[in-house]
């Protein structure tokens, strides 16, 4: 008989070391390259001026330092909307999307999958499909609707298109599909409870993983958003936007615009870390099944 | 053919049109619990997409009224304007790079991480992951390592090495653009497609592994072929879906490390000469003509690969 290669006491199949060996040189070598730039950017933040202008650039620091963070709110303080308006702008904006997004997205995709009212199919086929056309193809009337809704320079304006994404409905929806059981469902309604509380009772406890992917989606999207072709007013304008008009102005190598990077890239990898395996639950009915 | 009969039962002598009337009052909780999502999706997504296909047949300014000029602004788009064939190439070009690219390389990765152990896995998964979650803010660090002059990374290292007399100008030289800015955007490419492989592994059933092992397959690639792929079809579609659409986006990307609009036009998009007629020149008609043929190209594609990939496993 063969003999089974083992790998801490697990057998181990249709793997040979040789295989093993090369793919995890391969992969070593690709993570190397993915980290690279983060890590550079870290370390380009706690460079000291004379350090940044060093040849050949080093991939360590001597004497690190927080300077250019200083410089950097500094930079900020002096723009004449103060620092902390934009900082509330984009907690404000992030917040109230991501919040609103999660209970929309939620009531309809239960809804979706648990009532099976005459056109849940339809509905659910047209979001689905709805996932291949990019933000791109839209934009333009979107510009015309949220300017006929008077909610242009708002902002609503960056919130509303922000509370109907459908990637958020469609995770969801296959989300509940897979872990909310009917029976469940049915002897709650049995024992009286209505639609809604049967919703907010039963179902949503089941599915924490699924909001906290929604979560974290849309908080990503809003936490990144910029330049927006919707608002123009300087004092809705987001941390993102202004930061990068700040550093646009000449200064782009300085240490302070590695230091912001890191202040805006922070944030959501944080949220990443503390989600991650629900997020991995969640996706692992994302799957489609026509 | 058991829960058909049940209905038609309930049903009793009710029409067709009559029974769902009953289910519709029946279930109208269900009309009000979606109510509000579906009614900013039809406002924000299907009116505009739709709309779109009517404005790309108009003069349509924004100020004044729109009038039917028929298919004037595709006969333009194609015939007479340059820059679309242009960016029509790039477009293209990028989403077999970026699209095609990252869909193979998000599997690859994903198919790798799924050999660790937890632990390693969850970080391992942080560590690829990580770019495309901050994609929009972290051009900055792109300033640093293809900086054109010996301050940058690249350059400085292949100055010192002697490899090179002069600065490479990433972002500037024509042959460098295109590469560079796959470069980058592969770099923060496995996103949404990549964890939901990771996690289309991790459900994996491992007594298909064993059965199969005893069946005769013998290495990773059989594996992969017969039992791993078919397995995956629900993760692959949806993965598809996520990756070909955000190809054909490429554009933003383009302007932010080019600092604007790249030389020569080199790695010029459809997204890009869409926001040239509707953020400068107000041409929306123009513009709505431009992003249909986007529209057909991301739909397009999006049902070619779906058709593909049903194929997968079949022999």
């Amino acid at each position: 008989m063969k003999k089974l290669r083992t790998r801490k006491h697990r057998v181990v199949l249709n793997r040979s070391a040789g295989g093993d060996f090369g793919v995890t040189i391969f992969m070593l070598l690709l993570g190397v390259v993915m980290f690279l730039p983060m890590y550079y950017l870290v370390i380009q933040a706690l460079k000291p001026l004379d350090e940044l202008f060093y040849f050949p650039p080093r991939f360590y620091v001597m004497h690190p330092s927080f300077d250019n963070f200083s410089s950097l709110f500094n930079l900020l303080n002096t723009s004449w909307v103060p620092f902390s308006r934009y900082l509330f702008n984009t907690i404000f904006i992030t917040v109230c999307g991501t919040f609103g997004h999660l209970v929309l997205s939620s009531l309809c995709a239960y809804a979706l999958s648990r009532i099976p009212f005459p056109g849940h199919k339809f509905t659910f086929q047209v979001v689905q499909k709805s996932l291949m056309i990019g933000s791109e193809v839209s934009v333009l009337l979107l510009f015309v609707i949220i300017s006929r809704m008077g909610i242009l320079d708002t902002y609503w304006a960056i919130i509303v298109p922000e509370l109907s994404k459908p990637l958020g409905l469609y995770l969801m929806k296959q989300f509940i599909d897979s872990n909310v059981s009917v029976e469940i469902l049915e002897s709650a309604r049995l024992d009286g409870a209505g639609e809604f509380r049967t919703f907010w009772s039963i179902a949503m406890p089941m599915v924490k993983p699924a909001w906290l992917t929604l979560i974290i989606y849309s908080f990503q999207g809003l936490w990144n958003t910029g330049q927006n072709l919707y608002v123009y007013s300087e004092e809705l304008k987001t941390l993102n936007f202004t930061i990068n008009q700040v550093l646009n102005e000449g200064i782009v190598r300085s240490g302070a615009s590695a230091a912001s990077s890191v202040v805006l890239v922070i944030v959501p990898i944080i949220v990443f870390i503390v989600s991650q395996s629900r997020i991995i639950e969640t996706m692992g009915s994302s799957g489609m099944k026509d | 053919m058991a829960k058909k009969e049940k209905e038609a039962v309930a049903r009793g002598d009710k029409t067709r049109l009559q029974w769902t009337w009953h289910l519709m009052k029946q279930y109208k909780i269900g009309y009000v619990m979606i109510a509000p999502y579906m009614i900013l999706f039809i406002l924000m997504t299907v009116i505009p997409v739709l709309g779109s296909i009517f404005v790309s047949f108009t003069d349509y300014n924004l100020l004044q009224m729109p009038n039917w000029v028929g298919l004037d602004n595709y006969i333009n788009l194609f015939l007479n304007d340059e820059l679309f064939t242009t960016a029509l190439k790039y477009t293209l070009i990028f989403a077999v790079a970026i699209g095609l690219g990252s869909y193979v390389l998000s599997f690859i990765v994903a198919w790798f991480v799924n050999e660790l152990s937890p632990k390693v896995r969850a970080f391992v998964t942080l560590i690829f992951y990580a770019p495309s979650l901050v994609a929009g803010s972290i051009y900055v660090v792109f300033n640093y390592v293809f900086s054109g002059d010996s301050y940058g990374l690249i350059n400085g290292w292949l100055l010192n090495w002697g490899l090179i007399s002069d600065p490479i100008l990433f972002f500037a030289d024509t042959k460098f653009i295109l590469p560079t800015i796959i470069v980058v955007s592969l770099w923060m490419s496995l996103g949404t497609a990549f964890l939901s492989f990771i996690a289309g592994f991790q459900g994996l059933d491992r007594s298909q592994i064993e059965a199969g092992a005893v069946d005769g397959i013998t290495n990773r690639w059989q594996e992969l072929w017969y039992i791993t792929l078919p397995n995956l079809k629900p993760q692959l579609a949806f993965g598809a879906i996520m990756s070909i659409t955000s190809s054909f986006g490429v554009g933003g990307i383009v302007t932010q490390l080019c600092q604007g609009l790249p030389t020569d036009y080199v790695g010029y998009t459809l997204n890009l000469h869409l926001g040239e007629y509707s953020g400068t020149r107000w041409e929306f008609g123009y513009g709505c003509a431009i992003s249909m043929v986007l529209f057909f190209l991301m739909v397009g594609s999006n049902m070619l690969v779906q058709k593909l990939l049903s194929k997968v496993g079949k022999s």
